[in-house]
């Protein structure tokens, strides 16, 4: 249980594959402009991940060390293709607004990461839970910031969802504000990237914070007295 | 060495197979749904240029291929015919503003047989949110303003924006969108008009795959 508890701080937090390792920026920074956008290619990514990991967790007392980087490409590029395979089918229109990104799951440096560092090394059910995790952390990151952009930039929320979930999920899209002139920094590229900035900051300055009550609570805080006495 | 080399390359060739096996497989399972998907949205796209097409299956079948990327944006274009009881109403055309501001812009337009636009829509561009998306019909009506004009090649001129002293309006921040998509649509009426023998060329698109 603790391991499951400590693999999911991990992925949600801790190492959050989004804000602390910083992989897989190029389709975090894309597709983030709607947050529907965003929910479609989190959900495909953790989808691929979760897969990934659990097949290379299967067979990796048969790999050998020196083509298992290829073979996990190949696992990984497999994934990634039936997931655009059934994205196509089922969800035409939200596969045709993720366009190139979708295949570029591929590239993204989080799934080969984990599958590395992660699922060659350990059994089906942490490898399971940890692409799980790592692939919600991901999700929540993406989700975050598609908000965050849609809202600054176009005043809505969920504005296209039915290409996501079907028609009722028309009902879904809220109007925040009403604009005619949308604020296209936030649309565009240059606002993913400040809008990552402040994500990150964010956490970090929960993380410092944290640390230094932790560091009250210990009373290691009393060295500062010290100093503090001197002058 | 070598035996460990061809032992790698046997288990990489392993793998690929297998990988190819479900991919393969699965390629088949989705083929007829994504097929139909396609179909829908080539559909929905036609019904809404001309509301008045019944039976969108059979417009969908009339179609031939015209190569003349001087007027249509690019080669292989598909040029739909509507009839109703044997007559031609309308032709609907793929065109491609090669000169929008970032990338082309496929357009579907809808033009009776003398040369007026009855309808347009944007099927897909790259144009900046926020100032050049207007084109799109969900984020404003101006594609609606091409509905009902006659184009002939006596008012090119009329066939403009604004600023350029024609009869379309341009969005502000953004003059070169709508100036593309202006030229575009008019040169797509131009052509049907310029070229009755449309009518009879042979249905030679493949059927949608």
């Amino acid at each position: 249980m603790s391991l499951m508890k400590e693999l999911t701080l991990q992925g949600l937090w801790k190492n959050n594959p989004g804000l602390v390792q910083l992989l897989g920026l190029c389709p975090l920074l894309g597709v983030t402009n709607t947050l529907t956008n965003a929910l479609g290619l989190g959900v495909a990514t953790l989808l691929v991940l979760l897969g990934s990991n659990m097949v290379v967790s299967l067979v990796r007392a048969h790999v050998p060390n020196e083509i298992r980087i290829p073979i996990f490409v190949m696992i990984i590029a497999s994934f990634v293709t039936v997931i655009q395979l059934l994205m196509n089918a089922y969800t035409f229109g939200l596969y045709q607004s993720l366009g190139i990104f979708l295949p570029l799951i591929v590239t993204n440096c989080a799934i080969i990461g984990r599958a590395e560092a992660f699922a060659s090394k350990n059994p089906l059910l942490p490898s399971a839970i940890d692409g799980l995790m790592m692939g919600l952390g991901f999700l929540l990151v993406l989700v975050a910031l598609g908000a965050m952009r849609e809202i600054l930039g176009q005043g809505t929320l969920f504005d296209g969802a039915e290409l996501l979930l079907g028609d009722w999920a028309k009902i879904l899209r809220i109007e925040v504000f009403h604009s005619d002139n949308h604020f296209l920094l936030a649309m565009l590229p240059p606002g993913a990237f400040i809008g990552m900035g402040l994500l990150i900051a964010l956490k970090n300055s929960i993380d410092q914070r944290q640390a230094r009550k932790q560091a009250v609570a210990k009373g290691s805080i009393t060295r500062a007295r010290v100093t503090g006495a001197a002058q | 060495m070598i035996r460990l080399i061809s032992k790698n390359a046997l288990a990489l060739a392993l793998v690929a197979i297998v990988c190819v096996a479900i991919l393969g497989s699965l390629n088949q399972l989705t083929q007829p749904k994504i097929a139909e998907q396609r179909l829908l949205s080539q559909l929905a796209i036609l019904q809404e240029v001309l509301p008045d097409a019944s039976n969108a299956r059979e417009l969908l079948a009339d179609c031939t291929l015209v190569n003349v990327p001087e007027q249509l944006g690019k080669a292989g274009q598909k040029v739909y015919r509507w009839r109703q009881d044997h007559e031609l109403k309308a032709y609907l055309l793929e065109t491609t503003a090669p000169d929008g501001y970032s990338g082309n812009i496929d357009l579907l337009v809808a033009v009776s047989p003398d040369g007026t636009v009855l309808g347009s829509r944007v099927v897909s561009h790259q144009e900046t949110p926020g100032l050049g998306d207007k084109i799109e019909q969900r984020r404003s009506n101006w594609i609606y303003s091409f509905s009902g004009k006659p184009a002939t090649a006596a008012d090119a001129r009329r066939w403009a924006v604004t600023k350029d002293g024609g009869d379309f309006d341009q969005f502000t921040g953004a003059t070169i969108t709508p100036r593309a998509v202006v030229n575009a649509v008019y040169r797509a009426a131009l052509y049907v008009q310029q070229h009755p023998e449309l009518a009879t060329a042979p249905a030679n698109c493949e059927i949608s795959p």
